[in-house]
């Protein structure tokens, strides 16, 4: 009878060398996961069972007596007016500047270039706002006059102008110096990343260098510049303490240079300290708004990037 | 089409290092001229100084004169996108881009300096460079589907389509074939056969067979020893550079004893 020796598999893990580890990391991270959705979701309960009383209110007990929806559509329009002025200005200088960083600028001066744009989105909104109303105001109101008087006919510059200059255009300015340097250097970073192969590509064909920008370096920044916007956008939208200070609010008005408007964050922050009871609830429902119309904005810039997927060379 | 090149005593330099040293050689219109030689020996950056594309790395300069057709490159009233706009480009690993269709790819370099084109010329244009590639049949039922979705020597066809499209003087290839398989290799070497009879052709390759089968003469550059400048050792008919060569490196690396 021949003894079979069976040799051991050595392919067999031994003990848990390196197991633990690996659990516990794994653990670690799906924790954090599950901890980031669990702040959202309460923070949607919260918002929701706060605002319910508004919704089952009867209409002639909210602000302004006639319902929730004429209550909030206003400051709604005005909060996306205020955005809407800030993203429109702060878009394509923040592109420029960002360019001029990446692909013009002398290497040495785009790194000091570079660190300043970063240092402005270092102040505080406070400070923001408390310059907005000390300095920029006065100096845009002579500017409203000369609109009101030369360009009047245009609804949205239709006079009288504000005397304080205190209207929802400078609101939307001081949002845009706010916003500015993150459409800057999250766009700074994309164009630095454009691959090389992809720039000797236009030059080799006799581009020029504005002619390599616009064929290599900004289609595939492209997904890259509306990250930039939504994020800059997103700031914009949610930006209190700047438009409380700066904002002179009032009724929903189509000129931008008169006193008028007001935006969510802002009525909310103005009116909270004093609120109680169903006038709380109703702010609350308001931030509820602007919850969903933050995530509607994501929503489109995530159906805009994928739109061209096919094209963005991903594959 | 096609202009002959005249190189006379050029440097290359890269801030105070010179790359290429002393390079005298004349590149004949209608013909496929091949650089040899060890890696970091400078050929790459040689070619890249015929059509000024080495400017692209800051600190990058050179002395001495390219002629094209007794036309100073780096005279100072040049502008170097004149320059690549006659001396066309096709790069190691292939570039289309990525967010154009075929078609665009094509007419990409066409479309420059804001030049318009007709549609019908455009077409007639795609499809003339497309066959001259080689690559018509294959793409021509997908024209405005993204270059990037064809394979690596159908992308690499499809560059050099869009090279010819605009019908440069000369096409300086930079180891047009390193990243393709053998198929598509041969693929272009045929093409690049074909490409001579209308163009001048100067490609830089690793490979030496390739180097004898596609070109009719061949220059071998070497180094002394790292951070030494790369050097012309010898320029010649490529039946002589590989049968006879006149000095030993070039035959110790064309005989594959190093390199």
């Amino acid at each position: 009878m021949s003894t079979k020796t069976v040799s051991p598999n050595t392919l067999r893990r031994d003990g848990d060398s390196g197991q633990s580890g690996d659990k516990i990391f794994s653990t670690a991270s799906l924790l954090a996961g599950c901890l980031i959705l669990a702040v959202l979701f309460s923070v949607a309960i919260f918002l929701l069972g706060q605002a319910l009383p508004t919704f089952a209110a009867d209409p002639s007990e909210i602000s302004g007596g006639n319902g929730f929806f004429s209550y909030i559509w206003p400051i709604v329009i005005g909060t996306v007016i205020a955005a809407t002025i800030a993203l429109i200005l702060a878009t394509p200088i923040g592109i420029g500047v960002a360019l001029f960083i990446s692909h013009y600028a002398p290497r040495r001066l785009a790194q000091g270039f570079g660190y300043l744009i970063d240092l402005l989105a270092a102040i505080p909104s406070v400070v923001y706002g408390a310059w907005g109303y000390a300095v920029l105001a006065p100096q845009l109101a002579i500017t409203y006059d000369w609109l009101a008087n030369n360009l009047g006919w245009i609804p949205i510059f239709e006079g009288p102008a504000s005397n304080t200059g205190r209207t929802i255009l400078t609101a939307g300015i001081v949002l845009a110096v706010m916003v500015l340097p993150i459409i800057t250097s999250l766009s700074r970073e994309i164009f630095l990343q454009t691959p090389k192969l992809h720039e000797e590509a236009s030059l080799a064909l006799g581009a020029t260098r504005w002619e390599m920008i616009k064929m290599s370096v900004l289609p595939f920044a492209r997904p890259g510049i509306i990250s930039a916007a939504m994020l800059g956008l997103g700031r914009a939208l949610g930006e209190t303490m700047a438009v409380a200070l700066v904002l002179s609010g009032g009724a929903l008005n189509a000129s931008l240079i008169q006193t008028g408007n007001q935006t969510i964050a802002a009525e909310i922050a103005l009116n909270f300290p004093e609120a109680f009871g169903l006038r709380l609830s109703e702010l609350i429902a308001a931030g509820l708004v602007l919850f969903v119309i933050t995530l509607a904005v994501n929503v489109i810039a995530r159906w805009i990037i994928s739109r061209h997927k096919e094209f963005s060379g991903a594959n | 089409m096609s202009k002959r090149i005249d190189v006379k005593d050029l440097n290359v330099y890269y801030g105070k290092f010179l790359a290429v040293e002393d390079v005298n050689l004349t590149i004949e219109a209608r013909s496929v001229t091949a650089f040899i030689g060890p890696s970091g020996c400078g050929k790459s950056t040689f070619l890249r100084t015929l059509n000024r594309m080495h400017e692209v790395i800051p600190g990058a300069r050179v002395e001495g004169e390219v002629l094209l057709d007794g036309d100073d490159l780096y005279d100072d009233a040049v502008d170097p996108v004149h320059v690549r706009s006659q001396i066309g480009m096709v790069f190691q690993r292939p570039n289309p881009f990525p967010t154009m269709s075929i078609r665009d790819n094509v007419l990409a370099g066409v479309k420059l300096n804001s030049k318009r084109i007709s549609k019908s010329d455009a077409d007639a244009l795609v499809e003339k460079s497309l066959r001259g590639a080689n690559l018509w049949n294959e793409v021509k039922d997908r024209l405005a589907r993204p270059g990037s979705g064809l394979s690596g020597g159908q992308q690499q066809r499809l560059c050099i389509a869009r090279a010819i499209a605009v019908s440069p003087e000369v096409i300086l290839m930079d180891e047009p074939c390193s990243a393709l398989d053998p198929i598509s290799t041969l693929a272009i070497e045929d093409l690049i056969n074909e490409l001579k009879n209308d163009y001048t052709v100067a490609i830089v390759t690793h490979n030496m067979q390739q180097a004898a089968r596609v070109s009719d003469k061949t220059a071998f550059f070497n180094i002394a020893a790292t951070g030494k400048p790369g050097k012309l050792i010898e320029y010649g008919n490529t039946a002589d550079i590989f049968n006879m060569p006149k000095e030993k490196s070039t035959e110790d690396y064309v005989s594959g004893r190093f390199g």
